[in-house]
């Protein structure tokens, strides 16, 4: 096989850093594709058994049905899930299987899901928002009410806080992309502002937080400051153009973009107006980083800026040299991506990847670049920076920040090793 | 409803037009369907509790009252001294930087108010919201008591629960202004 690859060096390739990182340009124009046809010549025309009209050209289909399911042949695209937990009834998280997936989209069925108390299955006809606290006229809205306000789309990630927390534990678990970084999903997002409905309360001038509480078994709630609430906060009514399902919030969520996912209170039932945060359970036992000395940052609010290669990755392997796409993704919640490098050895020289498609604020973003593998051993690394200027540090820049304990918040750089027969394996390098 | 304005006003760069001194409302951009309410209309939802005692409700208990609630109710999965089970976080004692880190309610909560807050709306976790006042005033005082935060003849009400000190009162940083 390496024999026939070698052909592919008759074209010539960009190489931009080591072990065989090719330039992004070849993604632009500057194409691989005559090397690969190269190839395809030699070993197709000789080898490849002529191709014959498959059974379902020769009958009809399935008809139409109300609601679509993905191919039965790929049944086993779906969520990272864990068994049922015996002490939290309905508790736990599921992870987006971002090593199956392409684009930057989420599919609804695919969005990760992290409960505190289970899935409520909520009547929308039942369903409140009540807006009160510190307002000059508290309100009640029903579904339909916001259903009848203006509303806006923004294309948005989600990721929990406690995203990747597996990559800070002492060794490297043997595991996928989805495994270990899934808490993580981007979908469009539409509902309303929440600026309309805190302008129709009338916010009171010594308001200065607003605290939310959901309509879940554990009523969970968070505080975020005002001035976020008004900048771009909003009521998600809809993902990717369908009512929001029920694991994100079914009728209704708070979605807080760019912040950490547990502030986007799901079932939102509850809007209070406060001048200072409740402090709750979620905002101080949980999702606050310890420090070495035992101090603890808390309302650690904008997601780290972050990347990881989605293929290769955990668990994958490749069954050829030759010319691989290395591809993942990056986000921040601090702004959009402005750049992102790859590596192939281990971080020692890096290359810049190509933005696919545009590169949008608070957005997952797809990034690609051409590799050479010749069947050396490598180790995949990526570095986000957005444009903020805030760069992905090392894993091991990270850990020292924080005391072991910490799990919130991890954005170290990921390294994937490549093993000289071609199987990847999550490593800390 | 959709004024020109509205349209160019984008969630990204929206402008909080006339949000200044007062604080106060601007020309609503929405259809002002919300139904007003009062406080009381909306008090059989709202348990949120403040750091400073607000929403807290009348009621009052003692660690001495509390153990037969955290016996029957607690005790199961957080353990009979509050030492946790498997999956489920201990109650009392730990240390925020020996070997292992260990996070409870008495090495690690600041504020005694949000015990009180999260009992109320989520414990017990089979059957959340199932605890009276007095019993979660009860319970709240008996897990401070198991990491020796209050006696254990304390009353705890909406006007002492605020004031107990918690020993990790001051061991947060505040990065609310880092957006």
């Amino acid at each position: 096989m390496s024999e026939n690859n070698k052909n592919t060096h008759a074209i010539p390739l960009e190489r931009v850093a080591g072990n065989g990182l090719l330039s992004r340009r070849h993604l632009l124009g500057l194409s691989l594709a005559g090397a690969g046809a190269m190839v395809a010549d030699s070993v197709l025309a000789a080898d490849a058994p002529a191709l014959t009209m498959p059974d379902w050209s020769r009958t009809p289909g399935r008809g139409p049905s109300e609601y679509g399911n993905p191919s039965s042949f790929a049944g086993h695209i779906k969520r990272l899930a864990p068994g049922p937990s015996a002490t939290l009834p309905g508790g736990g998280a599921s992870r987006t299987p971002l090593h199956l997936l392409q684009g930057i989209i989420t599919p609804n069925s695919l969005h990760f899901e992290r409960h505190h108390a289970g899935i409520p299955d909520i009547d929308p006809a039942r369903h409140r928002l009540a807006i009160g606290g510190l307002v000059r006229q508290p309100l009640v809205f029903s579904y339909e009410d916001l259903l009848a306000y203006p509303m806006e789309s923004r294309i948005l990630f989600l990721e929990c806080s406690g995203n990747s927390g597996g990559a800070a534990g002492p060794t490297a678990a043997d595991t996928s992309v989805g495994g270990l970084h899934g808490l993580l999903s981007c979908a469009e997002w539409t509902g309303v502002r929440l600026s309309t409905l805190l302008e129709e309360a009338g916010v009171l001038p010594e308001a200065t937080w607003v605290t939310s509480t959901g309509a879940d078994g554990a009523s969970m709630g968070r505080s975020i400051p005002l001035d976020k609430a008004l900048r771009d906060v909003f009521i998600a009514l809809y993902q990717n153009g369908e009512p929001i399902r029920p694991e994100q919030g079914y009728p209704m969520r708070l979605f807080v973009p760019g912040w950490e996912g547990n502030v986007s209170v799901k079932w939102l039932s509850l809007i209070k107006l406060a001048s200072m945060p409740a402090n709750f359970k979620d905002e101080t036992s949980r999702y606050t980083e310890l420090l070495p000395d035992g101090k603890a940052l808390q309302f650690t609010f904008p997601m780290g800026t972050k990347s990881v290669i989605t293929s290769p990755s955990g668990q994958m392997a490749l069954r050829r040299q030759g010319i691989h796409e290395i591809t993942g993704l990056a986000w921040s919640g601090r702004g959009a991506i402005r750049r992102v490098e790859v590596s192939a050895d281990g971080g020692r020289t890096w290359a810049d990847a190509l933005i696919d498609g545009e590169s949008r604020p608070l957005a997952l973003t797809r990034f690609r670049l051409p590799w050479l593998w010749e069947g050396a051993p490598a180790v995949l690394q990526s570095r986000a920076t957005d444009t903020a200027g805030n760069v992905q540090p090392t894993r091991d820049v990270f850990l020292n920040t924080y005391s072991p304990a910490n799990r919130y918040h991890f954005n170290g750089i990921q390294s994937w090793a490549v093993s000289a027969q071609g199987e990847v394996t999550n490593v800390y390098a | 409803m959709f004024t020109p304005d509205l349209r160019a006003w984008s969630m990204a760069g929206l402008t909080v037009l006339g949000l200044g001194v007062a604080g106060l409302s601007v020309a609503a951009d929405g259809p002002g369907l919300g139904m007003p309410v009062t406080a009381e209309q909306l008090a059989g939802i709202d348990l949120i509790v403040l750091p400073d005692g607000t929403g807290l409700p009348a009621g009052s208990g003692t660690a001495a009252q509390g153990k037969a609630v955290y016996d029957a109710q607690c005790a199961a999965c957080h353990g009979a001294q509050g030492e946790g089970t498997q999956g489920v976080p201990a109650l009392a004692g730990g240390t925020l930087t020996g070997t292992p880190v260990l996070m409870t309610v008495g090495s690690y909560w600041p504020h005694a108010t949000t015990l009180f807050d999260y009992v109320r709306r989520a414990m017990p976790s089979t059957a959340p919201k199932s605890l009276s006042d007095t019993e979660v005033y009860q319970v709240v005082a008996y897990v401070l008591h198991l990491s020796g935060i209050v006696a254990e003849d304390a009353v705890l009400d909406r006007a002492s629960l605020p004031l107990v000190q918690m020993p990790n009162r001051d061991g947060f940083i505040d990065r609310s202004q880092e957006q």
